[in-house]
């Protein structure tokens, strides 16, 4: 029941304003296409949503070749320091999204470290805004997504089909063709929904590096702040179109996996075999130079943290000065960003292992309900959830606007689905005869819960919590939407530094949270005894 | 402390399926009760009906005098053991037995005297401190039988605890259980769909099918005397002749289909002249005689077995019920004369005291004193 009021309230409700405020003339407040009528009339408004496709497909089909391809080799092929080769991939996907953006200009910007470098040279370097700057940034941060997917349902292919497949004469290419990859299919689709979700929501990355390519979550964002009038109920027109491109494509991948799905399990993996020579360095330089290029923001960031700033330029020798001056200026938005990360993630770890033990358990046309709710915010982005929020509570009785609760509501039900999946999936392997035993020796349903199921439930839901964790620390696309000046994040705060092109503070900020990121990596590798990461 | 059971034309459905159209037996106090039907007979969900996993959909279920149905399922004190066990892998041996006297707020030191005792009953006393996963299956089983008895329960169910264990091991465990149960003297409900588990360990059979009891009675009359031919065939082995009856001074007898008659002294009232009958004969109710006594075949396959020798039979099908597997006989090694040979033509004669007879249908014994419900 609590699960209902909690997604009614903050979900469904929201939702609901967000479409009534879409359809409302902002002068006479009556029922109205015009804010619709708006958008397809002015190429200004519909160019970012061609461009927002555009830049996604390209960015998600990229990514699908990169990641699948390094899975490929990294899982049948024997490639050194494979370790670190994955914890660098997984770093690089957890760090914050709009790092990557940010050190690129660092790097290749007007007055990047590369640019100027060439320059000297006389050599122009290519522009690293707009298209190809989003273009590289997303790609660069989003195939390790198909990278963990693809690896695991490698893993999962019973060497007896390939030996199966060798059999009968079939080997190479062939093999990889008409056997590999249609095992795979399915893994990577799924891999690509959440790439194309992922890309297409994102803030941080084309705000800052875009330019005059306008996308969409950056065109509602300014529509939004931009407190002139009409624009709230406009913006909210193009938050509902997007939530409609959103969930159009989630259902297509439904569709399109349901029909293919089948279930994997190997009783013997594929062995890793060895290439020679040249075949050899081009892999293995192929892969390093792809981490490498992933690393490099981070690395960009740390490095520059130390440097000495003069306002928005960078001088000559090391100092911590940017540290203190955060720890002076911005102290409250590093408190913040810990109190609120944890606080969600108490929220989820609560709320996803009671409503996972509901809608597993106890099945009923109400859990049926929140099992399709849960899928919401899967298809709502950042962006649009952090304007719903605040249509639907900055009035009476309802006043969350500027609090931090309504920081840590967004943050709950960003992650909560995904908690709520792992969630389930446990429960599906713990049998039920565990907790009827428990029942028949006298123990409440209740009790049983937290004696025995929860008990069991937990390592695997903790491992899951701190992921969210990371990506609460990291969150930038509602919180910017939502913030006020007391209840600034770290993300938020490395945005707006960028935007003043205070950079050393914002490397400083990102240094923080890089290391925050890696740190509570490492304590979820300790807790979850494992090597990957599944989001 | 152990109670009589009560079910009373007890009904369950899942949605329009009804999978129990409504039972009903009595379970007396302290006895060892087996419910035995092939696999989707409902046994299973009988007994969690009592235990009070399955809701019951209609008729009530009673501990002594007092109806359960809604007395939740961790209030009716009762005992159960898992097939997967269900032992609780967080916890060592002892704390898993411990599990249900803590929840009754047993004080310390009793409670250490009833686990030693239990463990000591079920001889897992040296592996008190493990974590389950480092036991064998037969260790999990006893673990989990300990923490079920260490309540004191109204009733102990058990859904098919042996199906997990090798051949060997479920039959020492059947004695171990059987043991147990008579020492604490609970009355106990038993799933299974191994027959032999079934006549061996129980008190009474509940032959089950499709949600409905065909009999019930003791291992010795389940299988000498079973009231219809499903049991008949179910359990054991049953080779199935039509045949009809002939009454005439005073005399009954059962004519086979071939014109072999003999005198019967063990029917019903209720056989009578000219009725249409099925015969029912166990492999080993028959035995080899001279040319002209008994009914006539040819022996098809033969299989040695040690004790016995196994035959299977051929006849002319007009004298069989149809789609029988198999037609058999079995000759005991310590009384045979002399061994048959395939392609034979022997004469058997049926044991007239032990064969059953059925009515057409088959859905009745025609026997003196066989009821459904003993």
């Amino acid at each position: 029941m609590l699960s209902i009021v909690v997604f009614g309230l903050f979900l469904i409700y929201p939702l609901f304003s967000l479409f009534v405020s879409a359809f409302q003339d902002a002068a006479t407040g009556n029922w109205s296409m015009q804010n619709f009528v708006h958008f397809f009339e002015r190429k200004y408004y519909y160019q970012s949503m061609i461009n927002s496709f555009t830049v996604t497909t390209s960015v998600t089909i990229l990514a699908v070749i990169i990641g699948t391809a390094l899975a490929y080799f990294m899982t049948l092929y024997r490639v050194r320091c494979k370790s670190i080769v994955e914890i660098c991939i997984i770093i690089s996907l957890l760090s914050p999204p709009f790092i990557g953006a940010y050190s690129w200009i660092l790097i290749g910007g007007r007055s990047g470290i590369l640019t100027r470098w060439l320059a000297e040279y006389g050599i122009d370097f290519p522009s690293i805004y707009g298209f190809a700057g989003i273009l590289l940034v997303l790609t660069l941060k989003l195939y390790p997504f198909i990278y963990l997917y693809v690896a695991g349902a490698m893993k999962n292919i019973d060497s007896a089909l390939i030996e199966a497949a060798e059999s009968l004469g079939c080997s190479g290419i062939r093999k990889v063709v008409t056997i590999i990859l249609p095992l795979i299919t399915p893994t990577i689709l799924a891999g690509a929904l959440m790439v194309f979700m992922n890309a297409m929501a994102d803030f941080g990355t084309p705000m800052l590096i875009g330019e005059g390519f306008n996308v969409m979550p950056v065109m509602i964002y300014s529509e939004f702040i931009n407190e002139v009038g009409d624009q709230a109920n406009f913006a909210a027109a193009m938050a509902a179109i997007m939530v409609l491109i959103t969930s159009t494509i989630f259902m297509l991948q439904k569709y399109v996996v349901n029909r293919k799905s089948f279930t994997m399990s190997s009783l013997r993996p594929m062995q890793t075999g060895e290439l020679h020579g040249g075949k050899n360095v081009i892999m293995h330089a192929c892969i390093y130079l792809l981490v490498a290029l992933s690393m490099i923001p981070q690395l960009v960031v740390i490095y520059t943290s130390f440097l000495k700033t003069n306002g928005s330029i960078f001088v000559d020798g090391y100092s911590l000065d940017s540290y203190i001056r955060i720890f002076n200026e911005l102290g409250t938005a590093i408190s913040n960003t810990y109190i609120f990360s944890t606080a969600a993630m108490a929220a989820i770890v609560f709320l996803g292992m009671t409503v996972a033990y509901l809608t597993t358990r106890r099945k009923s046309w109400l859990t049926d309900i929140i099992d399709t709710l849960t899928m919401f915010p899967y298809i709502i982005p950042g962006s649009v959830l952090g304007i719903t929020l605040l249509l639907a509570f900055n009035e009476e009785p309802m006043l969350l606007s500027g609090t931090a609760l309504i920081i840590i509501i967004s943050l709950v039900i960003r992650r909560l689905p995904y908690t709520l999946r792992s969630s389930s999936a446990i429960l599906y392997q713990l049998s039920p005869s565990l907790e009827e035993a428990s029942i028949s020796l006298g123990a409440s349903p209740v009790k049983t819960f937290f004696k025995v199921t929860a008990v069991m439930m937990l390592p695997g839901v903790m491992s899951g919590a701190i992921i969210s964790w990371i990506t609460a620390i990291n969150e930038l696309s509602s919180s910017v939407i939502l913030f006020t000046g007391a209840t600034k994040t770290m993300s938020v705060a490395i945005y707006t530094e960028v935007i003043r092109a205070s950079y050393g503070t914002a490397a400083a900020l990102s240094t923080i949270l890089t290391l925050t990121t890696i740190t509570a990596m490492v304590i979820f590798f300790k807790v979850s005894g494992r090597r990957d990461v599944t989001l | 402390m152990s109670v009589a059971i009560n079910v009373d034309n007890v009904v369950k459905k899942y949605g329009d399926l009804t999978i129990i159209p409504g039972l009903t037996e009595h379970i007396k106090n302290g006895e060892f009760f087996t419910l035995l039907g092939p696999s989707g007979c409902g046994k299973t969900t009988l007994l969690r009906m009592i235990a009070g996993f399955n809701s019951i959909e209609g008729g009530k279920i009673k501990f002594n005098e007092q109806v359960i149905n809604d007395i939740p399922a961790h209030k009716r004190n009762i005992g159960m053991v898992f097939q997967s066990y269900a032992i609780f892998p967080h916890l060592t041996v002892r704390e898993n037995v411990e599990y249900g006297l803590k929840l009754r707020k047993m004080p310390k030191d009793e409670m250490k005297q009833k686990v030693d005792k239990i463990l000591d009953v079920v001889q897992i006393t040296e592996y008190q401190d493990r974590l389950p996963e480092r036991l064998s299956g037969g260790q999990q089983q006893r673990v989990a039988l300990a923490r079920a008895i260490v309540i004191h329960p109204s009733v102990l169910l058990m859904d098919e605890p042996l199906s997990n264990l090798d051949a060997k091991l479920r039959v020492e465990m059947r004695s171990a259980i059987r043991e147990v149960q008579k020492q604490v003297g609970i009355t106990t409900v038993y799933v299974t769909h191994d027959q032999e588990e079934a006549l061996s360990i129980s008190d009474r059979i509940a032959v089950m099918k499709k949600g409905v009891i065909q009999q019930t009675a003791s291992p010795h009359t389940i299988y000498t005397r079973p009231y219809n031919v499903f049991v008949s065939t179910f359990i054991g082995h049953s080779n199935l002749f039509k045949g009809h009856i002939e009454a005439a001074a005073g005399e009954k007898l059962v004519v086979f289909a071939d014109g072999y008659r003999m005198t019967m002294t063990t029917l019903s009232e209720e056989a009578a002249d000219g009725q249409e009958v099925v015969i029912s004969v166990r492999p080993e109710e028959f035995s080899i005689c001279r040319e002209g006594e008994g009914v006539r075949c040819k022996v098809v396959t033969k299989v040695f077995l040690g004790k016995y020798v196994n035959y299977s039979l051929e006849f002319p099908e007009e004298m069989l019920v149809p789609n029988q597997p198999s037609i058999e006989y079995s000759q005991d090694l310590g009384h045979a004369e002399k061994l048959l040979e395939v392609g034979d033509m022997v004469y058997l004669k049926p044991n007239a005291m032990k064969i059953n007879i059925f009515v057409a249908d088959g859905s009745r014994s025609l026997m003196e004193g066989v009821v459904e419900n003993e």
